[in-house]
């Protein structure tokens, strides 16, 4: 589904992703852990086209496709889609509206009529059990004024409307209490599918245990120095990074 | 020649042609305008008000002027639809600066009630004219007020008696409507005696792709406790010239609440200016401004608390793109002795391109010691963050740059307070956003 090769990333004139080599098959879930700093968010940022982010080396195929000469809206609407660590308030525009355009933009690339102003809502409506959001919520201008938990789930309400096929999280988790962790990690359980994938990227083992990832990835700066299965990360909350940076080091 | 002496010339050369063609009301101030308009000449950017828009270019070339009062063979009725299909007004016409008196609504005012030709009105009535014609925009301190004073042959009369609520928006359509280059000198008057309520729809459509110039005067007296929406909404084309100055008068208790909206045009000059001479009078203005191309809008505002416990708000909004200009001056006077005086002032601007270019200038004079005011002023660029945030969601470029100039430009549609109107006004601004309302699109003859 998705294969990174050789990737070297930079802002700023600064490069923070140094030859990042990573693929992932349907149905994958994997774990993307590291220091701040280590590069994760760039990476994520990168996949997405974040126009700040300047890919000066290496490739990205997506299904078959070079990724990286898509434009953001393309790659969403090839099924690409980024759960952001710090979602963006849009004063003004509601979520209805902003659903529905990009809900109608998706279906306009992939040849289909727009979707009837019914049939909309009613998807609205459904998706948004699935991680509990308030009714109120179509109304509501895009994050403005939403709690940090809301964001959250707002993220994942997005992600059940767009149905991609891989899912980036960027520390979804981050700023969540046990309650609203749990409604997030169980919404983004019931939307995964055996053709979806993701790139969970996180701090933390307890967002793991509910996604259970098949690959845990260590980043280091900007280079995947380990990988392994989920005891990775049983063993990174137990013991911290130190320890495979020293691994790395002696190597 | 300066800009000045071809106006001059011309009500010389026609002066009796000018007074044959309209009514004694109006005829009776013109020497003193001409004198006036001699002494005072089009005011240079060096005048306060009058910075941010260069009058005396937008006066040189010579357009053609109607002093004839030829008819042009044209049925608004035909040529015109209503741009506000939800919303049931009694329609009339202002075809250039006369008022089309063939085919009036079917629908009935309230006894009354008056909404005529202001020539008509200076014949039928000249009493109430003569009481307030020129009262509140003097030629002395204004030339633009001198020329069209002294050039004005015609224009609109409302007036709503004592205690008497219209229910229905009186909608006024003014049409430009030319073969070849025409200037146009309209003259508004609105007066809503004590307890009087309206609510008042302008608005600016021009019908042919030809240069037109346009001075109007809206003086507008609104008796104790009286209450009226003003509405004036612009959708010409890049050929306009508009320079609009309002003059307010607001007695005891009134609430005014004044929305302009510039949707399209080509050189826009608005001038408000409000004076509040009872106490507990409330005035609200709101203006929308969206300009691309080479478009240029300037709006100025004067609200003068001449008295104490009156309150004053202003929301103006602009969203600039491309190479066009905008302007907003806004001067909050609170005078000495004028306690207890509540005012907000607030423009809000954003600039789609690097070549947008802004001039934001607030102001607030306040010479008593017991008030409440605030005024401010941001100029902003488009959100990058919420625009790649949508375009993660699959929205395009373009639709997130729409979406964000809706967003924007809805809080001050939001506070019109005549729902279908503010319904229509969505559709016509996001419209607007997506380039499907280029020249305007109320009229047949443009599409």
């Amino acid at each position: 589904m998705l294969e990174i090769r050789d990737l070297h990333a930079s802002i700023n004139g600064k490069e923070i992703l140094k030859g990042i080599d990573l693929t992932v098959k349907p149905g994958e879930i994997h774990a993307l852990m590291g220091q701040n700093g280590a590069g994760k968010s760039t990476l994520s940022n990168v996949l997405v086209g974040n126009p700040a982010y300047e890919v000066t080396r290496g490739s990205v195929t997506f299904n078959g496709k070079d990724l990286l000469a898509l434009k953001p809206e393309e790659r969403a609407h090839e099924g690409l889609f980024l759960s952001f660590q710090q979602p963006v308030e849009i004063p003004g525009v509601s979520m209805v509206n902003f659903m529905r355009a990009a809900v109608n933009a998706k279906r306009k690339y992939q040849g289909l009529e727009p979707m009837g102003a019914g049939d909309f809502l009613k998807m609205m409506r459904e998706k948004r059990k699935i991680v509990e959001l308030d009714s109120k919520l179509a109304n509501r201008s895009v994050n403005e004024g939403f709690s940090g938990g809301e964001k959250k789930r707002n993220e994942i309400f997005q992600m059940a409307m767009l149905e991609p096929k891989l899912s980036i999280l960027d520390e979804t988790d981050s700023g969540l209490d046990v309650d609203a962790l749990r409604i997030v990690a169980e919404g983004f359980n019931k939307l995964r599918t055996p053709e979806t994938s993701a790139l969970v990227i996180t701090h933390y083992q307890r967002l793991l245990d509910y996604l259970r990832p098949d690959v845990v990835h260590v980043l280091m700066a900007g280079r995947i120095v380990k990988t392994g299965g989920p005891e990775l990360a049983t063993e990174i909350e137990q013991r911290g990074f130190d320890w495979i940076k020293a691994e790395t080091e002696a190597v | 020649m300066n800009s000045e002496q071809q106006y001059l010339d011309l009500f010389t050369a026609n002066r009796e042609l000018i007074d044959r063609n309209s009514a004694v009301a109006m005829n009776a101030l013109r020497e003193q305008a001409f004198a006036d308009f001699a002494r005072l000449g089009f005011p240079t950017r060096k005048v306060e008000r009058y910075k941010y828009t260069d009058v005396a270019e937008a006066f040189a070339p010579d357009y053609g002027v109607n002093l004839k009062r030829v008819e042009f063979a044209v049925n608004p009725y035909e040529a015109f639809r209503c741009d506000v299909p939800n919303l049931s007004t009694s329609l009339y016409f202002m075809l250039n600066d006369a008022f089309w008196e063939k085919a009036l609504p079917s629908a009935a005012l309230p006894p009354g009630v008056v909404v005529c030709s202001l020539r008509r009105a200076a014949q039928e009535f000249p009493e109430k004219v003569e009481a307030c014609y020129g009262r509140l925009a003097r030629t002395g301190k204004d030339a633009l007020n001198a020329l069209n004073t002294m050039l004005a042959q015609d224009g609109l009369f409302v007036y709503v008696p004592r205690g008497v609520a219209v229910e229905r928006t009186i909608q006024v359509v003014n049409l430009l409507r030319s073969d070849v280059g025409l200037m146009v000198n309209r003259r508004v008057l609105v007066v809503l005696e004590e307890g009087a309520q309206a609510r008042l729809l302008f608005c600016d459509h021009a019908m042919d792709d030809r240069d037109f110039l346009t001075t109007q005067i809206v003086e507008v007296f609104a008796g104790e406790n009286s209450h009226l929406e003003l509405y004036e909404l612009e959708e010409t084309h890049v050929k306009n010239r508009r320079f609009s100055n309002m003059y307010v008068d607001q007695q005891r208790d009134s609430v005014v609440s004044l929305y302009n909206f510039t949707l399209h045009n080509g050189l826009t000059r608005n001038r408000t200016d409000v004076t509040l001479s009872g106490e507990g009078a409330e005035t609200n203005l709101y203006g929308g401004v969206i300009a691309d191309k080479e478009q240029h809008v300037d709006n100025n505002t004067l609200i003068d608390h001449r008295v104490g416990r009156c309150t004053s708000r202003q929301l103006y909004k602009y969203v600039m793109d491309d190479r066009s200009t905008g302007a907003f001056a806004g001067r909050v006077l609170v005078r000495h002795g004028a306690q207890q005086t509540v005012s907000e002032e607030r423009n809000a601007n954003l600039c789609a391109t690097p070549e947008a270019r802004m001039y934001s200038q607030p102001m607030l004079e306040i010479y008593a010691d017991d008030v409440k005011c605030s005024h401010g002023s941001t100029v902003g660029q488009m959100d990058e963050q919420a625009l790649f945030y949508m375009r993660q969601r699959g929205i395009s470029l373009d639709e997130a740059r729409m979406l964000l100039k809706f967003a924007f430009a809805g809080e001050v549609i939001d506070a019109i307070s005549l729902e279908a109107l503010r319904d229509r006004l969505r559709h016509l601004v996001e419209k607007r956003f997506r380039g499907e309302l280029s020249r305007c699109s109320g009229c047949r003859m443009c599409k």
